[in-house]
């Protein structure tokens, strides 16, 4: 049996997989950002915060309605999503025309304020969020066992993903969205409303985090902070994938995954900055990011 | 006549009160913590709550002792937390700073009441130090210290038949330290470590060191974190049927309010080692009683608890010094033995380590559980003597 660098072929595929599964959250979240920074020019510090509400509002499903993890996955979003479509119409939308800076400054206040009031009324250690009946237990691949939930995870991840990718870039509606990025007089001239398309665009925005935050509650600890542990690392991956480029959020989540994912073999104690060591080399080399284009 | 008796009777109440009014010593207690981060649940206002229902229970006002609390948040940094404890001391004329989690921040404060002459009676913190090489003739350390537990659950899961550990280590001081206690403890009883990870800190998803120490077939995976890191290993071993597949979780420092935030299905056969738990003994049981009535329903942990028992010692010793000098009180506190429904009889040795027996506990299946915040059964009880590191290991200047 061939070994790499000491750690045997089956530790070494659990962890590619465990790397994949890790990096499905960051695709999802990423590409949350790319959508809002690609059409609305905005910088959504408020993306952590948006996540871990998703991942409150399923709690509260369960805890004061009994309504189930299947239903919270079709809700949270929504409910989340209509919260982002009010914070666009109040703030952000008046904020527009202003340098990217403005908007940095808001959402990152907002999401100070949000944790601020979860952590009031729930605590900051967490609250308790079961894997649902269905996905329990697992199955053994004979490298590892492989939870069950976690492929879950992984496929439903990859098909919002795709389906994002797919209406953006080959519909008429992503055509229109595009177009409104690229020159809102003329595509309001064209009788298209574009203020609604932008309002839209950052509620489906917000719900993708809502999204990955009902994905994360069954796995992770809901808590107040969970969104600002991750939101730092998410922010690499989009400016190593290139600001605003869809395919690049998918693709540069699922591959830093499983980058951390091998670090945490190799040498755990540069786990968490590898990241960001990537960050550093992309940018010396192609400042625009991965997928970016040179603005 | 009679206005003449009047003013007599008034001029000698005066007087006969006068005396009293003098004796009046008014004490001014700063509960230092976190307020906001991860430690706040198991900290945060519950300790002030604590606070409060030890002057209470002193019947302070009786007594003629005043008594103000004031609090404030540390963040867990070293840094606020020793402008708060500076500002007290020097602008807000407090006497003594209580609980502070977080070791780092403990020690800084430590340090600035020695420097001050004040009094510490810390709860929160882990560090074995505080009582150890950075001792201080200002400080007592309540509650428990990383000495501790490492001997109670350490020691504890090696008798059981847990002879081969392997760490999951949070990479900074206190995890290090924690791990370095409990392999101490573990060879010491004639175990072995195989393996240990260093996890960064804070981490979210732990899955990757948990399958390196499933692939070690070591019989025990000790955790070496605290707060979201501990909860999101245990919940993460339960999914990956870490526990399912035999091998046991300690989790070195566990608090009933993590257990909370885990849940009786992740949490299950944990085993941990507290100085309190609220469902001891009748004593403990009314005691919480009130306390959750006050802190929206929730228990209180060992730390909240560590912080009416240290308030109540230092009320009683003031009290019998009739005096709050710092060097006075101290003496007078190390002096009588401390007595209280939550954790007994006992006493404080030289170098400021306070005596009391630990707890081993294992987290109840939730078939057993009656419902919220009934989580552990008592499996062992460690008498204070082989609790605590001996005097003489402790490297404290103070003992001679």
């Amino acid at each position: 049996m061939f070994e790499l660098l000491g750690v045997p072929p089956q530790a070494l595929f659990g962890q590619v997989l465990l790397g994949l599964i890790n990096g499905s959250f960051y695709a999802i979240l990423s590409l949350g950002l790319a959508v809002i920074f690609g059409l609305l020019n905005i910088i959504n510090f408020a993306h952590g915060a948006q996540y871990m509400m998703g991942a409150f509002v399923a709690w509260m499903c369960l805890n004061y309605l009994g309504v189930n993890y299947w239903a919270a996955l079709l809700i949270a979003p929504v409910v989340v999503g209509a919260t982002g479509i009010v914070i666009e119409r109040v703030f952000l939308a008046r904020i527009a025309k202003y340098d990217h800076l403005y908007g940095l400054l808001l959402t990152f206040g907002l999401a100070l304020i949000i944790q601020g009031l979860f952590r009031n009324y729930y605590g900051s250690s967490g609250l308790p969020y079961g894997i649902p009946p269905q996905l329990t237990g697992g199955q053994n691949l004979g490298f590892m066992f492989l939870p069950t939930y976690r492929g879950w995870v992984v496929v439903a991840s990859l098909v919002v993903c795709l389906a994002t990718w797919f209406v953006i870039e080959k519909t008429k509606l992503g055509s229109y969205l595009r177009a409104a990025t690229e020159n809102p007089t003329l595509t309001q001239a064209f009788g298209i409303n574009v203020p609604l398309l932008v309002t839209l665009t950052y509620g489906f925005g917000v719900a993708l985090a809502a999204f990955a935050g009902v994905l994360a509650a069954p796995i992770y600890a809901v808590n107040p902070n969970m969104g600002a542990d991750l939101i730092i690392v998410v922010f690499a991956v989009v400016v190593i994938g290139g600001m605003g480029s869809i395919m690049g959020a998918i693709v540069t989540g699922f591959s830093l995954g499983l980058i951390e994912g091998l670090t945490k073999v190799f040498y755990p104690e540069a786990s968490s900055t590898v990241i960001f060591i990537i960050m550093v080399l992309v940018l010396l080399v192609k400042p625009a990011g991965l997928f970016g284009r040179a603005a | 006549m009679n206005l003449k008796t009047l003013l007599a009777a008034t001029a000698l109440g005066a007087l006969m009160a006068a005396p009293a009014l003098a004796q009046q010593i008014s004490v001014k207690a700063g509960v230092l913590n976190d307020r906001s981060g991860i430690y706040a649940d198991l900290s945060g206002e519950g300790s002030v709550i604590a606070a409060r229902l030890a002057v209470e229970d002193f019947k302070a006002a009786e007594k003629g002792i005043k008594v103000e609390i004031v609090s404030a948040d540390h963040q867990n940094k070293p840094d606020v937390g020793s402008t708060i404890a500076r500002q007290w001391y020097d602008q807000d004329g407090v006497d003594l700073i209580l609980d502070v989690p977080t070791s780092s921040v403990a020690l800084a404060v430590s340090q600035i009441t020695k420097d001050k002459n004040k009094i510490h009676i810390n709860s929160g913190a882990g560090t074995s130090d505080l009582t150890g090489k950075a001792c201080s003739p200002n400080t007592v350390h309540w509650t428990y210290d990383t000495y501790a537990l490492a001997q109670g659950t350490g020691g504890a899961m090696v008798k059981a038949g847990g002879d081969s550990w392997f760490f999951l280590t949070a990479d900074y001081a206190f995890g290090h330290a924690l791990e370095r206690d409990a392999t101490a403890v573990i060879t010491k009883a004639g175990g072995k470590v195989v393996g240990a990870v260093r996890t960064p800190f804070p981490g979210t998803d732990f899955s990757s060191f948990l399958l390196q120490a499933q692939a070690s077939k070591a019989k025990v995976i000790g955790l070496a974190n605290a707060g979201g890191d501990l909860t999101n290993s245990v919940k993460q071993a339960s999914e990956f049927g870490i526990t399912q597949g035999g091998q046991k979780l300690a989790g070195l420092l566990t608090f009933a309010s993590d257990v909370h935030a885990l849940g009786l299905q992740a949490a299950q056969g944990l085993v941990l080692t507290e100085s309190f738990y609220w469902d001891r003994d009748d004593g403990t049981r009314a005691w919480s009683e009130r306390f959750a009535k006050l802190n929206g329903g929730k228990k209180p942990t060992m730390v909240q608890a560590g912080v009416y028992s240290g308030l109540l010692h230092y009320l009683k010793a003031v009290e019998a010094a009739k005096s709050k000098d710092a060097a006075v009180v101290m003496a007078k506190m190390k002096e009588m033995p401390t007595d209280d429904p939550l954790f007994g009889k006992g006493s404080i040795r030289v170098n400021g380590r306070k005596m009391h027996p630990m707890y081993l506990y294992e987290v109840k299946k939730p078939s057993e559980s009656k419902g919220p915040w009934d989580y552990y059964k008592q499996i062992a009880v460690l008498p204070a003597e082989e609790a605590f590191q001996p005097l003489a290991e402790t490297g404290c200047s103070l003992v001679k």
